[in-house]
């Protein structure tokens, strides 16, 4: 039947075949079938842990316990048991938060942007970049939170809720802006986050063996059927988060980097933070990205799932945004040289010769001196010597923000309120435990969830779309 | 009602796309409107090939959006320049590209909030059962078959006419589905 349709069709339609140059390279290595993809992917949420998965977590779960103690302590001694000082007012606090916000934005940035980018690859890292976005903005959100010195009146003091002094904030101001930034970046990467599980939730759920994650997988995924009918929508919506999100991640950074740039402090009221945060932000978005991948994919065994050609791409997004970073380090001091400004000049020349040299030049070096390497093709698809620089893009990065907070404020106008900024073992206790929280979070979501999206990889597998000889091709609906 | 077991549709089971696809196209001209395509992951073409509309899920997205930018604008202007009127440097108190950056934030909020109640409404999500989830066809289908689904409530359904159906389509797997409790609804 539906052959003699097709018999009659070609003269109508003529799908001329794909020259063979532009052939793209299939994006998961091997033979693999969907069945075998999802064994794959999903059998290491289906056996008891690994010895070694659990040595990772008492380890990261004992510092997210520091973290909390660090966090006790603080509310219950005060702020004062913190480095900050009186001229260096924000210190390792906003410093953390900046940093985690930024490791959030490749996550938004692999999920949506390239999806609207219609870059293909993006399919095997997605997942896992989303899932980091969601917990870097909880480790994000606790510094200012602790700062409040009392986090559970907070409420009161960063949203607009009605209270008995009769006030409200004050919306001109960027911190306010920031509390709605982030608190909507948290919450649409959540429920993009979670759109996207749907479906490997369901394939999850009716692979169970057992009761207890039957019902599980069954609550967590809604019900869904795979019906075309609801993919038709799920689609749809997939778009516009992703739509949505686009201009949101950028809005977020933007206005973390208005807490800085509106103030008048010579060393942050500049013009150029809003691009050189988001770069940084993706910058250091994208080597963590890569450092935690690097580890899940040799873990978990997904090698032909996420390839080299993955590492390699991510690596030049990371030399491109390095780049930028390190044309905002030079445009920084030329502007600081043009503008005629002393305080300004001066600012700028204490950042890298002043007491704080050390910190601007491991920045430096971190962040646009050794990622060069990533130029040489080798070094951008060789574990062993990527490795090394994401794990030093991160540690600029973080310095990076400690540079711009610290360094602006420990010279105040007057010298005699000059001081030095060192941290004490609550500010480390706090920095390394986040560090724990977001990897306890990594491993929990690796032995919880999907960590590559089985549906869309599906999706992008050779053969897996219909070839054109269906029986669409003879007009279909085409409503 | 005869028994407490019904046949409430039925199941023809594929194992490619290619075949779905044709199938569904079939069922389409044939003039069934209860019916549905179950695949493992998105499947390009399908939605012509069952002739379903585009989803009205961007025009939700983008009311609740601009309904959010009413509510961030009359927020902030209320409690800046009625309620609590502050003069901060020297601005007006409607100080509104100050009010840009959460506009645009609400602008999102809504519009994502919108979007994800509008993807459980209309893929008819938060309902655990049904005669399909109680069948052993969804673990084919979130793996690695494609199936098409006929509704029993379908005017043109019969067993006898759904099956030829199903065959002439070139199935070679077909099952029934029933309902085994009293359910309100339907299956799809």
């Amino acid at each position: 039947m539906s052959h003699e349709s097709q018999a009659a069709a070609p003269s109508l339609k003529v799908v001329p075949p794909r020259p063979s140059t532009l052939e793209t390279p299939p994006l998961v290595k091997g033979d693999v079938s969907l069945k075998k993809l999802d064994d794959d992917i999903i059998r290491p949420l289906e056996s008891f842990p690994t010895r070694r998965w659990w040595a990772a977590i008492s380890v990261t779960g004992t510092l997210a316990g520091f973290f909390l103690f660090c966090f006790a302590w603080t509310i219950a001694k005060g702020i004062g048991t913190w480095g900050n000082n009186n001229p260096v007012g924000w210190g390792w606090a906003i410093t953390n938060f900046v940093f985690w916000i930024g490791i959030g934005h490749a996550g938004t940035l692999i999920s949506a942007i390239l999806f609207l980018l219609r870059q293909k690859w993006r399919t095997g890292i997605a997942r896992f970049a989303e899932a980091m976005t969601v917990f870097a903005v909880i480790c994000a959100l606790q510094f200012p939170l602790i700062h409040t010195g009392r986090p559970w009146l907070a409420w009161y003091w960063l949203l607009p809720l009605p209270n008995s002094n009769g006030i409200w904030p004050n919306f001109r101001s960027p911190l306010l802006w920031d509390v709605f930034a982030v608190s909507t970046y948290g919450l649409v990467s959540v429920m993009f986050w979670y759109t996207g599980l749907l479906p490997d939730l369901a394939t999850v759920r009716d692979r169970a063996k057992h009761g207890l994650r039957k019902v599980f997988y069954g609550i967590l995924s809604l019900g869904w059927t795979g019906s075309n009918r609801s993919w038709s929508h799920y689609e749809k919506a997939y778009l516009l988060f992703a739509g949505l999100s686009t201009p949101l991640v950028l809005s977020v950074h933007s206005v973390v980097s208005f807490d800085f740039a509106v103030a008048v402090i010579p060393g942050w009221h500049t013009t150029v933070f809003p691009p050189y945060f988001v770069a940084g932000a993706i910058f250091s978005g994208f080597a963590m990205v890569a450092t935690l991948i690097v580890v899940l994919r040799k873990f978990f065994h997904l090698e032909h799932v996420v390839t080299e050609d993955h590492l390699d791409v991510m690596n030049r997004i990371t030399i491109a945004t390095s780049l930028m970073v390190g044309y905002a380090y030079m445009i920084e001091f030329f502007i600081a040289w043009y503008s005629g400004m002393a305080y300004e000049r001066y600012v700028f020349l204490n950042r890298a010769l002043g007491p704080y040299a050390w910190a601007y030049w491991t920045m430096f070096s971190c962040n646009v001196i050794f990622p060069q390497l990533l130029w040489i093709r080798k070094v951008r698809r060789t574990v062993a010597l990527l490795y090394p620089i994401v794990i030093l893009v991160n540690v600029g990065m973080w310095f990076e923000r400690f540079v711009i907070v610290v360094t602006s404020l420990h010279r105040d106008f007057l010298p005699s309120a000059w001081d030095y900024f060192s941290p004490t073992w609550v500010d480390v206790g706090l920095f390394v435990g986040s560090i724990g929280l977001f990897l306890t979070l990594v491993l929990l979501f690796c032995r919880f969830l999907p960590t590559v999206s089985v549906a869309e990889t599906k999706a992008v597998l050779p053969g897996s779309q219909p070839t054109g000889h269906g029986g669409a091709q003879d007009g279909g609906a085409h409503v | 009602m005869s028994d407490s077991v019904n046949v409430v549709g039925m199941a023809g089971l594929f194992d490619d796309a290619d075949a779905l696809l044709r199938a569904a196209d079939l069922v389409r001209r044939e003039g069934y409107s209860k019916w549905d395509c179950h695949t493992p992951y998105p499947v390009h073409g399908l939605d012509d090939a069952m002739g379903i509309r585009p989803s009205p899920i961007p025009y939700v997205c983008l009311t609740a959006g601009f309904v959010g930018v009413g509510v961030a604008l009359a927020m902030q202007g209320w409690m800046s320049a009625v309620d609590y009127p502050v003069r901060i440097g020297g601005k007006p108190l409607f100080s509104w590209p100050a009010f840009v950056p959460i506009t645009f934030e609400l602008f999102v909020l809504f519009a994502a909030l919108a979007t994800m109640g509008a993807v459980l409404f209309f893929c008819k999500l938060l309902r655990w059962h049904s005669p399909l989830h109680d069948s052993d066809i969804m673990q084919e289908v979130t793996s690695d078959r494609f199936c098409i689904v006929l509704e029993a409530k379908d005017s043109l359904f019969t067993q006898d006419r759904a099956r030829a159906l199903l065959e002439r389509a070139g199935c070679g797997d077909i099952r029934m589905l029933f309902e085994e409790e009293e359910e309100e609804g339907g299956i799809l």
